[in-house]
């Protein structure tokens, strides 16, 4: 790129940028203009039907009030935490197993791999089965001789979020394992055979050679992850409704309960600017570490 | 030849369309009411009005009005209207009214004279928005019901209870006999509808009233309404076993004799019915809990969408006469298990329950029920409040009520 075509800049490679223009409205219209609608009416007092009535900001302090809303962050923050950590560990130490060589290699990933082909509604459903005292775990181990046994995480208020946890690493962190497994097929078989030579132990060669390489694969599942756990709301209805009362409860849930159950379109607008925020904050250093720090480096 | 032989054939084809019943129109007729008595008494109205020539096309959307509420106002407010949507009338489509989405009522109330024959008269008036009629009501519908199973008290060795101090009163040796007391599904209105139901009965008409019409926040958070937390305070205890989710299950648990009673409205009799349970002797039915028999007069109504199609509009005004008719009202809530709307009908084939409901209405003893009284945001924070009262046993009796208390202060 010498200075004298600088100029033309903008026309260079026109059929692409033409091509991408009905991308840029969508984008431009529906995600930036929709949000940015949403975030003017969370100011107001609408109802059922939206209405440019102003009353500051009442429907957040009303959020920050109800305690729903506020069962449903801690949820959110628990749910957050053992997704993120559990499919990552789980994941990947599956994906290191898988990675030993073993035999019926295809077959093992395909089970594992399988439960991320159901949605989580079906997810839901299938463990709101197995934890229902009366059908599920607690029922086997019952018939089997320990009438004492005690296990219906969906049905105790303090522990139901764990129950949910557990279906929903059931079926993603298969996914996860297939990503993981990808980034170990792309390490070099050299590094390997170097560490072997050096002496190191297969798990010191793991921690501080082979994950630190996987930086890429870690950062995309990351994203995935992350983008899954804020947006989870299916596999709360179909295992739980929220329930036993509201122990169970997720921000996405409390979005559509108040703008569609309770015909109060600003509550519900107040409490999805709240969920956007909570992206941004995560996501806007992410970024800017990850992008704005390689431009300089 | 050919030709000619075509256009005969088209020409059949048009006159058929022409000669069919009087405009035979498809109605298509969105409601909530798919349980099993439900949908017997759905299957009547259907029934009468494809009577009239036209077609009455199902729209149930299972999971109860919660679920079936917001699909059915995003098909009016996104420009696909229903023919006609039932509601609970009250507050629950004001707002559409206001937005002039629903059809005015009024002309064809007039020419049939629904003030003269719907009854109580409170049931027109929730259908009223600015002195016009939106909706036809087709039954009263009352929560304050309590429903025993003979079968699990004859278990536990108990003579039935004769109001709910007295069942209050059994429930430890219920709970020996291994039957729970008091069921009550996961469903966050079912906990919410108890309250309301207690608190008619135990605070009494005035109490509800003050509360909920007069939205009173310190009368709320005083005395009279702590009497009324510690009989849910009870009510939480003897539902602690209840691990359903569905009113209709938890119903079925008390027609099984699992349980010993539920607190639910008429409706629930549709389903002992579908089982063939004879009321009297399988169950036992206490309007008002025993303690103040007061029917609401909540219920069903259909509102009526503004339709272009004016095939369609026709069908819709044959549609609300259909549902007034006498005979359609005694065949649906027959069925139903709720009242009919008017008082001229003949209803020799009632059993029990209904003839204790059809009593206390003769005599007058109405109230409005929250459905009339508070907007759905209101019920929305109630329901959360009672859901979590209800599954969260350390959750203390005064702090309920103060949030209690702050809902009916902010409520509209």
């Amino acid at each position: 790129m010498s200075n004298s075509e600088r100029p033309s800049k903008l026309f260079r490679n026109l059929n692409a940028k033409v091509a991408s223009i009905p991308m840029v409205l969508t984008a431009l219209v529906v995600f930036v203009g929709g949000t940015a609608w949403t975030v003017l009416y969370s100011f107001t007092n609408s109802k059922l039907l939206p209405r440019l009535n102003f009353v500051g900001l009442d429907q957040y302090h009303r959020l920050w009030s109800t305690s729903r809303w506020l069962v449903s962050i801690e949820n959110l923050l628990i749910y957050g935490a053992i997704s993120l950590v559990f499919s990552l560990v789980i994941g990947f130490l599956l994906a290191a197993l898988l990675d030993q060589k073993i035999r019926f290699e295809d077959t093992f990933r395909t089970i594992f791999l399988y439960p991320f082909a159901l949605s989580f509604i079906v997810t839901g459903l299938v463990w709101q089965w197995l934890l229902n005292p009366d059908f599920g775990v607690q029922r086997v181990v019952r018939d089997l001789g320990w009438t004492s046994f005690s296990f219906d995480p969906l049905y105790n208020s303090s522990i139901v979020i764990y129950g949910i946890s557990i279906a929903a690493l059931w079926q993603g962190t298969g996914l996860i394992m297939c990503l993981m497994l990808a980034g170990l097929r792309g390490i070099d078989e050299d590094i390997w055979k170097a560490a072997r030579v050096d002496g190191i132990p297969t798990w010191k060669t793991y921690l501080f050679i082979v994950i630190p390489m996987m930086r890429p694969v870690f950062i995309t599942t990351l994203v995935i992850i992350a983008a899954g756990i804020v947006k989870v709301y299916d596999l709360v209805v179909a295992q739980t409704s929220g329930g036993p009362g509201i122990a169970s409860e997720v921000p996405a849930k409390y979005v559509y309960d108040y703008m569609f159950f309770a015909q109060n379109l600003g509550q519900g607008f107040a409490a999805s600017t709240m969920m956007l925020l909570s992206v941004v904050i995560v996501i806007v250093p992410w970024a800017y570490l990850e992008f704005g720090g390689k431009k300089r480096g | 030849m050919r030709y000619k032989f075509l256009t005969a054939a088209f020409a059949a084809t048009v006159a058929l369309n022409f000669a069919g019943p009087a405009a035979a129109t498809d109605l298509e007729v969105t409601h909530w009411w798919t349980s099993g008595g439900e949908a017997a008494a759905v299957a009547e109205l259907a029934k009468a009005f494809d009577a009239t020539g036209n077609h009455w096309v199902d729209g149930a959307i299972a999971g109860s009005g919660g679920t079936a509420r917001p699909i059915m106002i995003s098909r009016i407010t996104g420009g696909d209207p229903m023919g006609a949507t039932q509601f609970n009338h009250g507050r629950q489509a004001e707002e559409l009214v206001q937005a002039g989405l629903m059809r005015d009522l009024t002309d064809i109330a007039t020419k049939d004279k629904w003030t003269e024959i719907v009854r109580p008269k409170s049931l027109l008036d929730s259908c009223t928005i600015d002195g016009k009629i939106y909706c036809v009501p087709v039954n009263i519908h009352s929560w304050q019901w309590l429903w025993l199973s003979n079968e699990a008290f004859q278990k536990a060795g108990l003579p039935m209870p004769k109001d709910w101090n007295e069942f209050v009163a059994d429930a430890p040796a219920l709970e020996k006999a291994g039957i729970i007391p008091l069921a009550v599904g996961g469903q966050p209105w079912q906990a919410s509808g108890a309250f309301d139901v207690l608190m008619a009965a135990v605070g009494g008409t005035d109490t509800f009233l003050k509360v909920y019409k007069d939205k009173d926040a310190t009368f709320a958070a005083g005395p009279e309404i702590a009497k009324v937390f510690k009989a849910a305070d009870d009510a939480r205890k003897m539902a602690k076993n209840t691990n359903v989710q569905d009113w209709n299950q938890a119903t079925n648990l008390v027609i099984t004799g699992k349980a010993a009673g539920q607190i639910m409205g008429d409706w629930a009799q549709g389903e002992f019915q579908v089982a063939g349970k004879t009321a009297g002797k399988d169950y036992t039915c206490l309007p008002g809990l025993g303690l103040n028999e007061v029917i609401a007069t909540g219920g069903d109504a259909f509102y009526f969408p503004l339709l272009k199609d004016e095939a369609k509009a026709k069908a819709q005004v044959v549609l609300a006469e259909t549902l007034l008719d006498p005979k359609t009202q005694v065949a649906f809530n027959l069925k139903k298990g709720s009242l009919p709307v008017r008082g001229d009908v003949d209803l020799n084939t009632a059993n029990d329950c209904m003839k204790k409901g059809l009593a206390i209405l003769a005599k007058g003893a109405v109230m409005p029920w929250t459905d009339q009284l508070l907007s759905q945001d209101t019920q929305k924070q109630k329901e959360d409040l009672f859901s979590e009262f209800f599954a969260k046993p350390d959750m203390s009796v005064e702090e309920a009520q103060k949030r209690f208390a702050e809902i009916i202060g902010s409520a509209d």
